[in-house]
């Protein structure tokens, strides 16, 4: 598998904080893969993503060690005007992210900044639009809108620069259920048929571990698992870990015996499959 | 009480965000406004301590009209947690942004220190007492923001998507707060889009949809009608909807309401305990 991302023995501590974010993190992810990244409320999950496109420590200062190669460059030196052009990144807080006076034009603004033609923005603009369902806000002001809407936005804006590397840090978290649940499915399918790279972050994996290749645990800046999903969620309910939420269905199983070493249930088919003992 | 009447509520800007809204809250509740991006909620929330005046209607809180006192005195009874912690933080420290609060509402020095010490210990934010807000990861700012007004105390707490960026064991934290805030006769607000967090704290639900509410009842009736969960964009939670395909499939006598993981744990395993070997795990 060709490597879109290398990390090598990265560690990082924020200046004037006592405590490394990321220690000792080494990490290889293939083209095509759709990584979670999963674990505590400050482990460093978006300190790593930082590091990816370079803002650390190009804009937020710090100790930095170790090796980072995303798609052959080095986000620690290349511009992260470059470095955005490969890797899009919709952060945590969408609040930082918005900034022209309509949606459609936050949404068209970089694509004009890279010089497309204007039929490629209009098609690229409304897939992402319909993706994210927000066409009748289309002439809203993004400063007018609730904390959902304006995630949404924020996540479309970098879904239509289609850069060959996702990364979103907490995207579903202010999402309504059928807005996450369309998301999780349309990243999974352009991954898919695009061959595009996906890291996502995110606390509840119930609704994230059917589309993962690759779940990838942290706990105090470093990596404790790192592994196909439904291995890792049998590691962690058996060490009855209880940093991150595990998906319900997968807990009862677990609970009443149900799951066998190979196949924690992650549905209710299969958890009904499980019961009957059938596919097993 | 908290009394919604005919509450309507028009943004400057023109969009009409709640329609009609008719609501009492009471002590010893928590109640969970649900429903797709926009429904609402929040527009809803910042009623509740006179932050928004109803365009037309009336929000009384224990019996006083929000239009005639001020915020900062409402807010002595009405805690109001936003959606975006950023918006609440202005000290320097975390410590200081506890204290401070408490100070505003009237709290000696000493006594605010105490207890700022006290509610920062209980939220695990005692290691930050020095740092300042902006620099705390999400889930983090999250828990300060709700520390900062469970420490004051006050009558009703509203709470705008409390979940979002805790983890596992900070929603677990959470919910036992909640409950604890419940027994001492708090009366619980909030907004949320975590159908699994909702099932196992809320004890009414209030569906919003476009400004307007949809269904208000017991959040085990409202959470197990999968037809009105999807009217509101809402999704299904894992339990209630498991158990329903499982009576489909014509297992025993199972309670089709039951909501939480602990309820389903206890439920099927008696059932499995009577029926023995019929079923066949894998192993485990
Ligand atoms: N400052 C504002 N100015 C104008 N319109 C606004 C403003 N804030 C929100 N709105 C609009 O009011 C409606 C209700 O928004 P509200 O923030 O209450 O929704 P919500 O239910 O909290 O959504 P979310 O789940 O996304 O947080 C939406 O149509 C929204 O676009
Ligand atoms: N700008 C910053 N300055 C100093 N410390 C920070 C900053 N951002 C995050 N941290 C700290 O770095 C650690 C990792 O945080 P973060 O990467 O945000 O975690 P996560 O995204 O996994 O919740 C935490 O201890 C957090 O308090
Ligand atoms: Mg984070
Ligand atoms: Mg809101």
């Amino acid at each position: 598998m060709n490597m879109t991302i290398e990390i090598e023995d990265l560690s990082f501590r924020y200046a004037g904080s006592g405590r490394w974010a990321l220690r000792n993190i080494s990490l290889k992810i293939g083209e095509g893969e759709f990584a979670v990244f999963a674990g505590a409320t400050g482990c460093g999950k978006s300190t790593l993503f930082k590091c990816l496109i370079g803002l650390i420590p190009q804009m937020y200062h710090g100790e930095y060690s170790g090796r980072v190669i995303v798609r052959g460059l080095d986000p620690s030196t290349t511009p992260i005007s470059k470095m955005a052009q490969k890797v899009g990144m919709v952060f945590q807080n969408p609040d930082n992210q918005l900034f022209a006076l309509t949606v459609e034009n936050d949404v068209a603004f970089a694509l004009e900044n890279i010089g497309l033609e204007r039929a490629e923005i209009e098609r690229r603009v409304s897939k992402a639009f319909r993706i994210m369902g927000i066409e009748d806000l289309r002439h809203r002001s993004p400063f007018e809108l609730s904390g959902g809407q304006k995630q949404r936005v924020a996540i479309a804006s970098i879904l239509a620069l289609e850069p060959e590397i996702l990364i979103l840090d907490e995207p579903t978290s202010s999402l309504d259920g059928a807005t996450a649940k369309k998301l999780l499915e349309e990243l999974a399918e352009i991954r898919r048929k695009e061959n595009i790279t996906v890291l996502i972050s995110e606390h509840r994996l119930d609704l994230v571990v059917r589309e993962a290749t690759r779940l990838i645990v942290m706990e105090s800046g470093q990596i404790i698992a790192d592994d196909e999903p439904r291995e890792v969620l049998r590691q962690l309910l058996e060490d009855d870990y209880y940093m991150i939420e595990l998906p319900k269905i997968s807990r009862l199983a677990w609970a009443l015996g149900l799951s066998g070493r190979r196949s924690i249930p992650l549905t209710k088919e299969e958890f009904i499959a499980n019961l009957w003992g059938i596919g097993s | 009480m908290i009394l919604l009447d005919s509450v309507w509520y028009r943004y400057p800007s023109g969009t009409v965000a709640l329609q009609n809204v008719n609501l009492v809250i009471n002590r010893g509740e928590i109640v969970a406004l649900m429903g797709e991006n926009g429904a609402g909620k929040t527009t809803l929330l910042k009623h509740l301590n006179g932050l928004f005046k109803p365009t037309s209607g009336r929000v009384e809180v224990d019996g006083v009209d929000t239009r005639t006192t001020t915020v900062a005195s409402l807010s002595r009874k009405v805690g109001l947690v936003f959606q975006n912690p950023d918006n609440m933080f202005f000290c320097t420290t975390v410590f200081e942004e506890v204290s401070y609060a408490l100070m505003q509402f009237g709290f000696s020095r000493e006594e605010a220190e105490e207890r700022a010490e006290e509610v920062l210990k209980t939220f695990d934010l005692l290691q930050y007492r020095n740092s300042s807000p902006f620099t705390l990861s999400g889930g983090e700012k999250k828990r300060l923001a709700i520390s900062i007004v469970v420490a004051w105390m006050p009558s009703y707490i509203a709470i705008d998507e409390p979940t979002t960026g805790l983890d596992g064991w900070g929603k677990r934290r959470l919910i036992d707060l909640l409950l604890n805030l419940r027994d001492s006769e708090r009366g619980i607000v909030l907004s949320s889009h975590d159908v699994e967090f909702v099932s196992e704290v809320a004890t009414r639900v209030v569906l919003l949809l476009r400004g307007k509410v949809i269904a208000d009842g017991p959040a085990v009736d409202i959470l197990t009608d999968p037809r009105l969960l999807e009217e509101a964009s809402l999704l299904t939670p894992q339990i209630p909807t498991l158990i329903q395909e499982l009576k489909r499939k014509g297992l025993g006598d199972l309670n089709h309401k039951c909501l939480k993981l602990d309820e389903a744990v206890r439920c099927l395993s008696e059932i499995f305990s009577k029926t023995g070997s019929h079923f066949r795990g894998e192993g485990g």
